[in-house]
């Protein structure tokens, strides 16, 4: 009994202190501005501790359990996806200390909750809890991104995230229920079992696209994307930066609950993986020809997101331990990349009221330590060493190419050649052109720094040795075989 | 004359179109709204009728879940579509363009 509480202490342990955090931070004046900030950080990190502490205490074990009825599946998986959402919502928080508008306990307290909705969309054992999570984290990104009331933008992204995730999310339960039909079980092993007894129904190919449609709109992949670069630009920063990293990596972890357990028919090369291939490619393509063009950083961002998506897609293609190792490796790398370029545009659009690439002018100048930041982020986003982005897109090229993939391995290597030329072009911002502000340094506060610290340490830790989170990446993806 | 879950699956179908095609064509935003509704409630109806089939209580209890979920969606919905009023005088979606699209 004990161990099914044990199993959900973080989730427990995040609630409360959302609770917390909601009681403290409501109308905060003076020092409790920051207070809020600090606190949800904070407890943020005991979180983590928490979690780690559990992971040496033998909580998940080492043979995979499912506990509250089947709801919750407790394994490696549910251990890696957990420590890095939690990872993910603490350097939110700490970039998010001294920004005046989100200085009030709701924000940080829906983004606690949000993150209990990761933790058991990755736990999930059952479509009942797999739908709640999904919804837990929906809503309370509808509202974080729809957070800036004062702007015209903000409600706007929020509106239009909320239009698009509420049809995703009811197209995807329509898949559900049907899936439900063919096999009677809502437990996913259960289900499985049953999905593979009977593939030849037509409802279960109906199913699976509406299911893959869903996901895909969560994961922001071509053709269902077409709502993130609104919500990544009209969406105040640090939302963006939890959307962009936390929430795709919620969608891949489902994805891959559902699809390498064979839960929507049997993971073979041949029938329906050919949709996902067909994503897999036009997220890469598109989503890098449209990042060419971008003006506004956090547009640029969120093409870039849509190629990286496209990526990852390849992993979950090749259908091996390699490759959804490689997925949870690249999505590691991606959180702390990613969180760290969106930390400098907050620091950055905090001093210059817009976030456009041309703000980037001179920065290393400005404030050097910025643009070095930027810079490793950009180069972990191409792939180039020593940024952890390049074993990122090397673990997976080499599983896509043991698995026979290696016509897709190599158009992601062309895209990612293509990638590097928008990369590089904002880097190029940064250190060769001039801007009039040269003298005056961006302000960074210690928190901010600290969690710029943090990222640039991840990325050059999973960049220098990857061998450690890889072995350990690759560990959870035995689960599913 | 039987009534069988092939009936169910073909008004729930009908449902769900009728609200995606909603989403999709309508630009007043309590419309759209509206229209999602319809679309979880196909998925309740096929979900309650499969359960009712299969003499199995699974389907029903997610349908409890999915109508908390939506009472939850609608509210925050609600408040968008306040915030979005308050800040352009229109809730008709295709008003809302300020980001590219």
């Amino acid at each position: 009994m004990i161990t099914s509480y044990l199993a959900i202490l973080p989730e427990i342990l995040l609630i409360i202190l959302a609770a917390i955090v909601l009681v403290y931070g409501r109308h905060p004046k003076g020092d409790r501005k920051r207070g809020v900030g600090l606190l949800s950080s904070w407890g943020v990190f005991v979180v983590l501790l928490v979690t780690a502490g559990l992971s040496f205490a033998g909580v998940p074990g080492e043979v995979p359990q499912e506990i509250w009825g089947g709801m919750f599946r407790n394994d490696a998986f549910t251990l890696v996806f957990r420590t890095m959402f939690v990872m993910a919502a603490l350097v939110t928080c700490m970039l998010t200390v001294d920004v005046p508008r989100l200085q009030h306990g709701e924000w940080y307290a829906l983004v606690m909750l949000a993150t209990v909705g990761f933790n058991l969309m990755a736990a999930a054992g059952d479509m009942i809890i797999l739908y709640l999570a999904l919804e837990t984290a929906s809503i309370s990104f509808y509202v974080l991104s729809g957070y800036a009331t004062d702007g015209r933008r903000s409600p706007e992204a929020g509106i239009k995230y909320f239009v698009y995730g509420a049809f995703a999310s009811a197209v995807m339960l329509y898949g559900l229920s049907f899936l439900y039909g063919i096999t009677g079980e809502t437990n996913i092993s259960l289900l499985t079992q049953a999905v593979l007894g009977n593939i030849s129904q037509p409802m279960l190919l109906l199913s699976t696209i509406l299911v893959v449609a869903g996901f895909g709109f969560k994961v922001s992949a071509v053709p269902f994307h077409f709502w993130s670069p609104d919500v990544y630009e009209g969406a105040p920063t640090s939302t963006t930066a939890i959307l962009s990293t936390a929430s795709k990596a919620a969608g891949f972890a489902v994805f891959l609950r559902l699809f390498m357990s064979g839960a929507v028919g049997n993971p073979s090369n041949q029938n329906w993986w050919v949709m996902v291939v067909v994503m897999s490619i036009l997220s890469m393509v598109l989503g890098n020809m449209a990042a060419l063009w971008q003006t506004n950083i956090k547009r640029l961002l969120a093409y870039s997101g849509i190629a990286q998506a496209g990526y990852l897609l390849i992993g979950l293609v090749t259908y091996s331990v390699d490759g959804t190792g490689s997925i949870l490796f690249y999505l590691y790398m991606y959180v702390f990349t990613n969180i760290a370029a969106f930390g400098v545009v907050i620091l950055l659009s905090r001093v210059t009221g817009s976030d456009e690439i041309e703000d980037l002018n001179g920065l290393s100048r400005r404030s050097p330590y910025l643009a070095i930041v930027m810079l490793l982020a950009l180069l972990s986003l191409g792939g180039i060493p020593p940024a952890a982005g390049f074993f990122g897109k090397l673990f997976i090229f080499r599983a896509a190419v043991e698995a026979g993939f290696w016509w897709l391995a190599l158009i992601g290597l062309i895209n990612a050649f293509i990638a590097l030329f928008y990369y590089l072009s904002v880097a190029k911002h940064m250190y060769l052109y001039r801007s009039d502000d040269e003298e005056q340094p961006i302000p960074v506060s210690r928190a901010a720094a600290l969690a710029l610290g943090i990222c640039t340490l991840g990325i050059l830790y999973l960049g220098i040795v990857p061998s450690a989170v890889f072995d350990w990446t690759r560990l959870a993806a035995q689960v599913f075989f | 004359m039987q009534v069988t879950i092939e009936w169910y699956i073909a008004l729930s179908t009908i449902l769900f179109t009728i609200g995606a095609l909603g989403v999709l064509v309508r630009r007043n935003a309590i419309i759209i709204f509206m229209s999602v509704e319809l679309m979880l409630n196909s998925a309740n109806l096929l979900l309650v009728a499969f359960a009712q089939q299969l003499a199995d209580a699974h389907g029903q209890v997610l349908v409890f879940f999915v109508m908390t979920v939506a009472a939850a969606e609608v509210a925050i919905g609600l408040a968008l579509i306040v915030v979005i009023f308050r800040t352009k005088n229109t809730i008709d979606i295709g008003e809302i363009n300020l980001l590219k699209g």
